[in-house]
């Protein structure tokens, strides 16, 4: 099947819209059934995969509007192709932990299309394409927070949409301004990326299309000072909500800088190295800290999932094969560990209908089967060896080692800031006396909810142990990214940056 | 003694006038119908007005680019052209809204249609001309009509609008007619070719720039107040507010288009002159325009008047892409209003639909956001629509304006105005907030219970042009390939 990418594209829209015409009652059954055929599908995109090329496959191309040099082009390569199984594995998991909802078929609906936006952001390789699905992408989440969400739901969803619409504005006047470069180079008009990739920038326009594109990803992504939309959108939102939008949508900025801002701006992104890692250790570190001072477990979550976000910025802009294939393994990391964890509020809050730290306390002996996963998960979120966490996070630091060790050591402390917020959960949560009346009555994970969960355990644990098969394609489609940089670079400091992490493989 | 001029009926070239003389005859028709049987239903003059459109159309169709007709002052080049099919169009899609299952005072007269038919007449004769009396004719004749039909609609802010839009529209007319006089002081012709002629050869004298500052201000007050430019957009809101609901979504389309073409035609001239005054108090007027409303638009509290200020904001848009002046940038104001039509005519027919006899939500207005709440509840596919025109208006992929807005954007950044893109890019941020604002009341709020349902007005012609506008919304990505070749190739042969 050469069209894959397109199948797994719009078969969640076309399920989605026949959706409209299932019962009430079935449609979680359907709903269900439509994620795991379309995980299923993103699996067998995995296994027909070939390992070995590290350039662009299933690669699809027909020109729609060739007067503005818009083309229905799709492709998929080792960066992209694990975020679109994680972001398929997480939408079915999401979905299936769902407990009971009101308006449930709606739900259902908009995580369908929803899925369709996620999955072509990351295989889009048209830039009008991208920014079409990322554009899509606000409007079922607009509607997820706002319908579903707490009491501040509709001031929560328009920050999120407005924040995000903003930044994405600025960026697409980026992309008209390569769009015009290359028309001025070649006479014809394209948004596809690999013809963007051909053009060699001169350094001053770099620099201004870096921030303009940075506007548009820092928003989403997000990082300092551009934060502030997500405490209330994690707030507010569902627990399927807040699951998306820390394990899918926030890798979408993350993502936009793998493919758009480091290849198209080498000299660029070399410059704006110390400034990305200061903004980035800022983030790492002031979250943690706010994460630390939180009364409600989700917000503590949420912050530890800004932070764990710098620590992906600072990996991408390492400039060595280990720093950045380290961010994309971490994004996949991210994606679980903050997925499960943000599941795991959400079953407690099921239950009690609060998520402050002090409304609980001694919850492993009601709930011993939470206890565990929720421990586990902490535990990876934290970084111990022999969890997905672990991987990452030292693969992020090797890396970015060789750019600054003083830095890295500064990153580093978030392993430990990260273990003091996340402990203090345990603490608070899981041990002591079981005081709390209410507490006493809770029921431990049913069924549905256990085997929601064991998957993302079971994936902690294996790509903590033995994370080449997902390594390796990584790793190869970021050393050809990073080759292509540095034959792209008109400055020496930036080939010398980029080379230093070649002579250090070469050493190895 | 005087000598018989003679003049032989091909150099006449009286196809040149068809379309519109179909129009005048259609409307003619309608009168003599209503002369013989005074008990015809509405529904007959609707289909009898969409027949001779149609032949207009067919007419139009006919045309060969680029040829003069009845004294050379009617030119059809492929703006006019384009810009008829549009005015046509544009009026085929409007006037099935009359048939609603409500009775609306101005639809039993057959008088609208008659009038309506004239209306376009007088647009058609506005865009195939470049000789600036039969502009101001063309002008005059369109707007009688419309203050008419405003007027028709049977409310006491409808005569405030009608009356409002006539007192403004003598005023610009004025100021067109003078800033034509001192055209024809300077250069002795009221032809845009020739005064382009004798322009260029008088740049240089001393003391000559004055007048055609003069000349030129003088025709920007004009046309600002026809296109709705800060500072003379003022009326807009008020007369959208007043004039029904489809005749409003018309007058942010056609009209818009009409009064366009002419200042493509004027203001192109100047600066093809080199008057570099010209563009720059044009993009200075349009970024004014473009901002002042989205802000104003922000604060209303009715959907009607927030629709009319974002139109007003469109036009900005749009005038910034006049100001450019390159081919690119006239294809994009075309390109920009079909699929503008579509939306916009799409949002305000949804109003149409929710029109009831008297205000139920509001003293003040009526069609207040709160009347929206809950309408995912009350019409779920209706609520869809209507938030897929919202968004498409907000410029979200992949609906009709976004691709409007991504082709203006682009010619400005191919002209070198990327400030103005960015202008236009964080414009569109801000419009989105109040699109966002209406789709945020009728998908998350609940519905106010002790009122009755809110699409009362249903009637299945309303329903078969929504479809209409929503199927255009939605799938532009498929046929803007096809219209932008076609647009391109029609405004690049004709020299713009």
């Amino acid at each position: 099947m050469d069209n894959i990418l397109s199948v797994l594209v719009f078969f969640p829209a076309v399920a989605g819209l026949l959706g409209f015409v299932v019962d009430q009652k079935s449609i979680k059954a359907y709903g269900l059934t439509v994620a795991t055929i379309e995980f299923l599908l993103s699996l067998w995109l995995w296994f027909s995969f070939d390992m070995g090329n590290s350039g662009m496959q299933f690669v699809e191309l027909v020109p729609i509007i060739p007067d503005m040099g818009v083309s229905y082009y799709l492709g998929v390569d080792g960066i992209s192709l694990f975020i679109v199984i994680m972001s398929t594995l997480m939408t079915l998991l999401g979905m299936a932990s769902m407990g009971e909802t009101k308006d449930i078929k709606n739900m259902i609906i908009t995580l369908l299309f929803l899925e369709m936006t996620m999955v072509g952001v990351f295989v889009a390789l048209d830039a009008i394409i991208f920014y079409l699905f990322w554009e899509l992408s606000l409007v079922p989440m607009l509607y997820i927070i706002g319908a579903w969400g707490g009491n501040l739901r509709i001031y929560a969803s328009i920050k999120f949409f407005l924040y995000t619409f903003t930044g994405s504005l600025i960026m697409l006047v980026g992309m008209l301004f390569v769009a015009y470069t290359y028309h001025n180079l070649t006479g014809v008009w394209s948004f596809a990326i690999t013809d963007w990739y051909s053009i060699v920038l001169p350094v001053s326009y770099q620099m201004w299309l870096f921030a303009a594109f940075f506007i548009g990803f820092a928003i989403k992504v997000p990082m300092f000072p551009f934060h502030t939309w997500i405490p209330y959108a994690h707030g507010q939102a569902p627990t399927i909500g807040s699951v998306i939008l820390a394990a899918v949508l926030l890798k979408m900025g993350t993502y936009g800088f793998v493919r758009f801002s480091l290849p198209m701006f080498p000299d660029a992104s070399v410059m704006a190295i110390t400034p990305i890692a200061i903004i980035s250790i800022i983030m790492i570190i002031y979250t943690a800290m706010i994460a630390y001072a939180q009364k409600d477990m989700k917000q503590v979550i949420a912050y530890s999932s800004v932070s764990h976000m710098g620590i992906i910025m600072l990996g991408l802009f390492a400039m060595n094969a280990e720093g950045i294939s380290g961010s994309v393994f971490q994004m996949l990391s991210h994606g679980i560990v903050s997925g499960a964890l943000f599941m795991l509020v959400g079953m407690i809050y099921d239950r009690r209908h609060t998520k402050l730290l002090s409304e609980f306390g001694g919850l492993t002996a009601v709930m011993p089967k939470f206890a565990i996963i929720f421990g586990i998960m902490l535990m990876a979120s934290v970084g111990l060896p022999l969890t997905i966490g672990f991987v990452g996070e030292f693969l992020v630091l090797l890396g970015f080692y060789n750019v600054s060790p003083f830095m890295t050591i500064l990153a580093g402390t978030s392993i430990i800031v990260g273990a003091i917020y996340m402990l203090r959960v345990m603490k608070l949560a899981f041990f002591g006396p079981l005081n709390n009346e209410e507490n006493k009555k809770l029921k431990d994970l049913n069924a549905r909810e256990t085997w929601s969960l064991i998957p993302l355990v079971m994936i902690v644990v294996w790509l903590g142990v033995y994370p080449k098969p997902v390594l390796t394609p990584i790793d190869n489609s970021v050393k050809s990214l990073l080759t292509f940089m540095d034959k792209k670079a008109i400055t020496q400091e930036a080939k010398d940056m980029i080379r230093v992490s070649k002579s250090t493989k070469e050493a190895k | 003694m005087l000598t018989p001029i003679h003049v032989s009926l091909e150099s006449l070239n009286l196809l040149t006038l068809a379309p519109m003389l179909i129009a005048i005859a259609g409307g003619l028709t309608i009168l003599i119908l209503d002369l013989l049987n005074d008990k015809l239903d509405k529904s007959l003059y609707v289909m009898i007005t969409i027949l001779f459109l149609f032949i207009d159309l067919g007419a139009i169709l006919g045309l060969n680019i680029n040829v003069r007709g009845f004294f050379d002052v009617i030119l059809i080049d492929g703006i006019s052209i384009i810009s008829q099919i549009l005015i046509i169009a544009g009026s085929m899609l409007f006037i099935p809204l009359a048939l609603t299952s409500k009775r609306f005072h101005e639809y039993s007269y057959p008088e609208f249609f008659a009038l309506f038919l004239f209306m376009v007449a007088g647009f058609q004769f506005m865009v195939t001309s470049d000789n600036l009396i039969l502009i101001f004719v063309g002008i005059e004749t369109a707007s009688l009509a419309l203050y008419t039909l405003i007027a028709l609609h049977n409310r006491a802010n409808s005569y405030e609008a009608a009356v409002k839009y006539f007192t403004m529209g003598a005023l610009s007319a004025a100021f067109f007619a003078m800033g034509s006089a001192v055209i024809y002081g300077l250069t002795g012709s009221v032809e845009l070719y020739k005064v382009a002629e004798v322009m260029s050869t008088r740049l240089n004298e001393t003391g000559l720039m004055i007048a055609i500052f003069g000349s030129s201000a003088l025709l920007l007050v004009a046309f600002g107040f026809k296109l709705s430019l800060f500072p003379f957009h003022t009326w807009a809101p008020d007369v959208y507010e007043g004039a029904s609901a489809p005749l409003a979504g018309y007058m942010s389309v056609v009209p818009k288009v009409a009064a366009l073409v002419v200042s493509i035609r004027i203001f192109g001239m100047y600066i093809d002159l080199g008057i570099e005054w010209v563009r720059i108090v044009i993009i200075a007027l349009a970024v004014i325009t473009m901002t002042l409303s989205n802000i104003m638009a922000l604060v209303q509290q009715d959907v009607k008047r927030m629709l009319a200020y974002s139109s007003i904001s469109h036009a900005g848009f749009i005038m910034a892409a006049l100001a450019l002046d390159t081919t690119e940038g006239t294809t994009s104001i075309f390109f920009y209003y079909t699929l503008f039509m579509f939306t916009n005519l799409g949002a305000f027919s949804m109003l149409w639909i929710s029109r009831h006899k008297n205000r139920r939500f509001n003293e003040q207005y009526d069609h207040p956001y709160e009347k929206f709440s809950g309408f995912i509840h009350i019409m779920p596919v209706g609520a869809v629509i209507m938030a897929l025109f919202m968004l498409s208006l907000a410029g979200v992929p992949p609906f009709s304006v976004f691709w409007g807005k991504i082709y203006v954007m682009q010619a400005a950044v191919n002209s070198g105005y990327i400030w103005l893109a960015i202008v236009m890019g964080i414009n569109s941020a801000i419009s989105a907030y109040y699109y966002l604002k209406l789709v945020v009341y009728m998908f998350l709020k609940e519905p106010v219970k002790d009122v009755d349902t809110v699409y009362y007005n249903l009637s299945k012609p309303l329903l078969a042009i929504i479809g209409l506008a929503t199927l255009a919304t939605v799938t532009a990505i498929f046929y803007a390939q096809p219209l932008l070749s076609y647009l391109y190739y029609m405004i690049s042969a004709s020299g713009y």
